[in-house]
């Protein structure tokens, strides 16, 4: 089965030096807009938040709403527990994610761009804004009409869900909105926006740069391309790469781990987790043409090796999604309540076994009946948790 | 042009218009899909999820009442997935709920009851995550009690707080978890702006919030024979009151009610209808007063326009929002409390009781009331003037306590002295009725002649438009009035606290001015009361309105200085409108509030 | 007028005054007074025009925004699963031993409050916290101690 995935490769596209960007942002804006969105179209990039929404596309669609008042806006809301890509994107490469912002926005036709950045990167606000500073002194050198803030948001994980992110722009409480109406016809302010993760932002400036194929040349059908990956947990080597997207994750385990890894988490808290009899079959990329199971991942790859125990991380991430739902709907709310006091009664011994099952099926119905993705995906790791390691929930 | 979208609910075609939600379009086809956080007075939240429904070919279900239809849509109300979702977010529910139905205020009439009886939760497995060691009730504001162990967090309360009162004295607080309906830092409802106008309570699908029922206490009363003990009915009541005990929307029961409260026990059943008369002579005389100050003595701070005083919600609501407008307000109490001072004096007077024995018991549409009844100021026959509030839907739970079948009732008039009422009264029940009463009055007045409009009814004053403003000319007046020849009298009727918010604001920025300006705190005046029954909603409103209006016109007087009761109190006892008396008995003064 | 008032002053000119400036003075104002007061919130609720339960509501949403009492320094200490896994407890353990306060305290002369935390966004250098807005990473239980005999020296 190996051999549909591909090797893990490391690429070193993202972190490659900015500084070429007043050059890169010129030549973008003086191409067409839909010679520039084929271009992104033909990448076949996908949203590296870890939704994987074709990226092109969502600004082709921005960019045929009728309006004068657009914003882009750059998801630097990271929050994910083992992820930590993007701060170092904007610590090390912020002038990609700047020119890319005003590329988008010449596209879409918008004048203003955001970065959403976390209350917990605090002390990146003033470099950025130094940066910016200059961003905006070329741009008004070249006469293109786009200025960029940075909001700082104030220790909130749900904010990084898109719809959240706007209420939370406009002053209010981050609770995600009803979809539809969606982001490219009504986001921020009601106004049409794209918005985008800080990495998939940083993709489009090599995009724009080499042209769609190089790109498009990395990975495998419907995983296009490189991604980054924070690693942490039990590995020698924590930190950030680049990989080329389509590697299985035995290959990554093997370079990666510290040779007892017992499982991965793939995703973060709201990802799957792994267990060793599966890393041959699973691969890390887009639901496609890879043989097994393949994971999306906004590029947390956290290990773990048989020290610990998957209870104690189960409770973990419950624990956090319990304080950290926005806790408007009802399944999201009491559901992570009820699975974290559900899998304590199971250990306690105060529930039967068999409990396990009902929490399982009620992970299912949060799955079907969440109002945004978080409440959605607390099963992810609840099932793919309980349902490999069901004895160590027990005893 | 919109678009004509075709789906299927249940296998069934429906034909709906672009952006109709799926609720709404199973309505057409008679699907109910229940809900909870969905009322139809407010937005749509799409946070309860109980309203969720399968569209073939989607993994996740769609909120129905968030979700707009789109053409091809195949749609499953009751799926299998569908219902086993739903059971488990009523168990959900459930399990973060206080379940203790049979001691709950609202048993038999809690909408999450209704639901676990509709599906048959016969089991909780959940976790019961109640803490009774954590959870207080708050119990102090003489109007409403908030009790968290009972709320669902669906919202409806904050989105009416905030959509139709533009109070926002509840707001969602904290996260995940923790988050709750809260006010400005969890502080009691009775300290902040809330003005108690109780129209959470009334969308309230469970009982976190409800009104603090007086039931007891006026039983109590009523079973102490040394007591005297009286009843005033309000205008709306007997437009809604039928609701409770079987009648559909818009029956008027006014016979029957006072039929029923005779049977209760009370020593007598009056009419607070008589007081709205003489409301209307108070009232009326004042703005009369203020006019001539302002036209003809010239004098230049005349506080115009005078803001009516009769909705106890819209008093507290500007004493927290515009202090600095608080002398436009007439100096009027409201009907209620003319009535308990009147009856603890001049009935008292008359009827040769001993006002100490008398308990003075109000029934209003009205949770506002409640507090209003409790002002210190409120004293004004040396007695607390009405002793104890009950609304619409409290008299209902006496009524079917006292084993009475409502429905065969004969037919029964109030008593007399305080009992006699008009037409004009009766209008004070709905948005734009004080307005249109004064008008009858005052116009008359003014010229000696009937106000030009037909059968008395001043159309232009009428409907259920938020903010509604309107003039007549004064032409001929007497000799006594000659300085209005000519003159333009503008009113302007608002309804709802958000809609008496931009009235306000209007009159702030001097984009517009008036002579006379009519709110009540609740949509639709009155009849749309936070005391009112549950449900109520544009249609119903608009019912009661049309109830009431009949009752108007099937009065054979229709004019407040017409009531022969109201004529003889004036030349027994009162004197004249704004006399001495009236000041010490009839009139009151207001507070500036925090606004917090 | 006094300070907090000026400083709420100066936040509102300086973001302005609509609903979307409210996150920005509520972060300037916990800069300020170390957390937001009751009565801090009353004055901003004036100076926006908003409901002061809305102002409530939205700063009890986000972590950051403390409404109650904080001490000058506000120790956050990571608890998400790597930071977990890699002794968070034995850093939580140095701190409350140094400081004689358990996690929700603040110590007695007000300098430092203890709490724990969601996910920092370091977890490829756990054990994670911030104090204020500085982060310290990679954490021992004698480099907590250094750390904080640093922040005994500051002024208070």
């Amino acid at each position: 089965m190996i051999e549909q995935h591909l090797l893990l490769k490391r690429v070193d596209f993202i972190f490659v030096q900015d500084t070429d960007w007043e050059k890169i942002l010129q030549k973008s804006i003086h191409r067409s807009r839909q010679e520039l969105i084929n271009e992104l179209i033909s990448s076949e990039l996908k949203g590296r938040g870890g939704a994987g929404f074709p990226t092109g596309l969502k600004w082709k669609l921005t960019s045929e709403v009728q309006g004068n008042e657009k914003y882009v806006i750059c998801n630097a809301d990271e929050g994910e527990p083992g992820t930590f890509k993007d701060r170092e994107i904007l610590t090390r490469v912020p002038y990609k994610v700047l020119t890319a912002m005003a590329v988008c926005g010449y596209i879409v036709g918008a004048s203003n761009g955001i970065i959403y950045l976390r209350g917990e990167y605090q002390f990146l606000e003033k470099p950025l804004n130094e940066a910016i500073n200059e961003f905006s002194y070329f741009c008004k050198k070249i006469n293109l009409d786009f200025t960029i803030k940075v909001f700082m948001g104030s220790g909130a994980y749900i904010c990084g869900e898109e719809t959240a992110l706007f209420e939370s722009l406009e002053g209010k409480r981050g609770e995600p909105r009803n979809k539809p109406p969606y982001p490219s016809v009504n986001g921020y302010r009601n106004k049409p926006t794209v918005i985008n993760n800080v990495e998939t932002l940083a993709h489009t400036y090599t995009i724009f740069k080499y042209g769609a194929k190089k790109f498009y040349d990395l990975g495998v059908q419907y995983s296009r391309g490189s991604k980054l990956f924070s690693v942490s947990g039990d590995t020698p080597k924590p930190g950030i790469y680049e990989l080329e997207l389509g590697m299985s994750l035995q290959d990554f385990v093997e370079e990666f781990g510290d040779g007892d890894t017992k499982a991965v988490q793939v995703g973060g808290a709201s990802g799957f987790l792994v267990p060793r009899k599966k890393f041959s079959e699973t691969a890390i990329g887009y639901q496609g043409k890879l043989i097994g199971i393949s994971l999306p991942t906004g590029g947390s790859m956290m290990l773990f090796n048989s020290s610990r125990s998957m209870y104690n991380l189960l409770d973990n991430y419950l624990e956090f999604f319990r304080e950290e739902s926005c806790g408007q709907c009802t399944p999201c709310r009491i559901g992570c309540q009820q699975l974290l006091a559900g899998i304590k009664a199971v250990k306690k011994g105060d529930r039967p076994a068999p409990y396990l099952d009902k929490l399982l099926k009620l992970s299912e119905t949060m799955q079907f009946t969440a109002k945004c993705g978080l409440g959605q995906s607390v099963a992810n790791s609840f099932a793919s948790i309980v349902e490999n390691f069901r004895e160590e929930m027990i005893y | 042009m919109s678009e004509t979208i075709h789906i299927t609910i249940n296998g069934i075609p429906v034909e709906v218009e672009e952006n109709t939600v799926i609720l709404d379009a199973a309505k057409r086809i008679n699907v109910v899909i229940p809900t909870l956080c969905y009322h139809q007075d407010i937005c749509v939240a799409g946070n309860c999820r109980v309203c969720l429904v399968e569209v073939t070919g989607q993994k996740r279900l769609a909120a129905a009442c968030a979700t707009p239809c789109e053409e091809g849509m195949d749609i499953l109300t009751n799926s299998l997935k569908v219902r086993n979702c739903r059971k488990h977010i009523i168990e959900l529910l459930l399990s973060e709920h206080h379940s203790d139905c049979t001691k709950c205020y609202k048993n038999g009439k809690c909408e999450l009851q209704f639901l676990a009886s509709e599906y048959k939760i016969m089991t909780q497995d959940f976790i019961e995550l109640y803490d009774e060691k954590v959870h207080t009730i708050d119990n102090f504001s003489p109007s409403i009690v908030k009790d968290d162990s009972k709320c669902i967090r669906c919202q409806r309360c904050v989105r009416t707080c905030e959509e139709l009162q533009g109070v926002n004295a509840l707001s969602v607080a904290y996260k995940g978890h923790r988050m709750k309906i809260s006010t400005f830092y969890e502080k009691s409802m009775n300290e902040v702006v809330c003005t108690n106008c109780g129209q959470c309570v009334n969308r309230c699908p469970t009982g976190a919030l409800v009104e603090k029922n007086y039931i007891e206490e006026v039983w109590e009363a009523i079973s102490n024979p040394d007591l005297h003990v009286v009843v005033q009915t309000a205008p709306a009541v007997r437009v809604g009151l039928g609701e409770e005990l079987g009648y559909p929307a818009g029956n008027r029961v006014t016979g029957k009610m006072v039929s029923a409260l005779k049977r209760l026990g009370f020593d007598a059943v009056l009419d607070t209808d008589f007081t709205a008369d003489l409301t209307i002579l108070e009232e009326g005389s004042e703005l009369l007063h203020r006019l001539k100050r302002a036209l003809l003595d010239k004098e230049s701070n005349v506080p115009l326009p005078m803001a009516t005083s009769c909705s106890p919600g819209w008093i507290k609501y500007i004493e927290h929002m515009y202090p600095e407008y608080l002398p436009n307000l007439s100096t009027c109490k409201s009907p209620q409390q003319m009535f308990g001072a009147l009856l603890k004096t001049y009935y008292a007077k008359v009827r040769n009781i001993d006002p100490k024995k008398i308990v003075s018991v109000s029934v209003m549409p009205c949770t506002a009331k409640k507090f209003e009844a409790a002002r210190p100021e409120m004293h004004g026959s040396g007695y607390r003037d009405v002793d104890y509030v009950l609304t619409t839907r409290e008299l209902a739970i006496m009524i079917k306590q006292a084993g009475i079948n409502f429905a065969q009732l004969e037919e029964m008039e109030f008593d007399r002295l305080m009992g006699e009422s008009t037409g004009a009264a009766v209008i004070f029940g709905v948005t734009g009725g004080v307005t249109e009463a004064a008008l009858r009055t005052v116009y008359e007045i003014v010229t000696g002649r009937e106000i030009p409009f037909k059968n008395l009814v001043v159309l232009p004053i009428r409907g259920m438009e938020g903010v509604r403003m309107s003039s007549v000319k004064i032409e001929n007046p007497l000799e006594e009035w000659k300085f209005l020849e000519g003159v333009e009298l503008n009113y302007a009727v608002a309804h709802g606290l958000t809609n008496a918010k931009k009235a306000m604001d209007q009159i702030k920025n001097g984009s517009a001015s008036f002579h006379f300006l009519e709110v009540m705190a609740c949509p639709g005046g009155c009849l749309g009361g936070g005391g009112q029954p549950i449900p109520t909603n544009f249609e119903i409103r608009k019912k009661r309105a049309a109830a009431i209006y009949a009752e108007d016109l099937g009065k054979p007087i229709r004019k407040s200085h017409e009531n022969p009761e109201v004529i003889k109190i004036y030349k027994d006892f009162l004197g004249q409108p704004l006399g001495e008396l009236s000041h010490k008995l009839l009139h009151t003064s207001y507070q500036t509030r925090e606004r917090s | 007028m006094d300070s907090l008032h000026n400083r709420i002053i100066a936040l509102a000119d300086l973001h302005g005054r609509t609903r979307e400036s409210l996150l920005p003075i509520l972060q300037g104002v916990v800069e300020y007074e170390n957390y937001l007061s009751q009565r801090s919130m009353v004055e901003i609720s004036r100076e926006l025009d908003l409901p002061a339960a809305e102002v409530f509501g939205t700063a009890t949403f986000y972590s950051f925004l403390e409404h109650r009492k904080m001490g000058k320094f506000t120790i956050r200490v990571c608890k998400t699963i790597s930071c977990s896994m890699m002794g968070k407890n034995q850093i939580i353990l140095a701190i409350k031993d140094m400081l004689k306060i358990d996690i929700g305290q603040t110590t007695q002369d007000g300098r430092f409050s203890l709490v724990e935390t969601n996910c920092l966004g370091w977890c490829h250098k756990a054990p994670a916290m911030v104090i204020n807005h500085e982060v310290y990473t990679e954490l021992t239980p004698e480099k907590v101690r250094e750390i904080l005999s640093d922040y005994l020296k500051k002024e208070l």
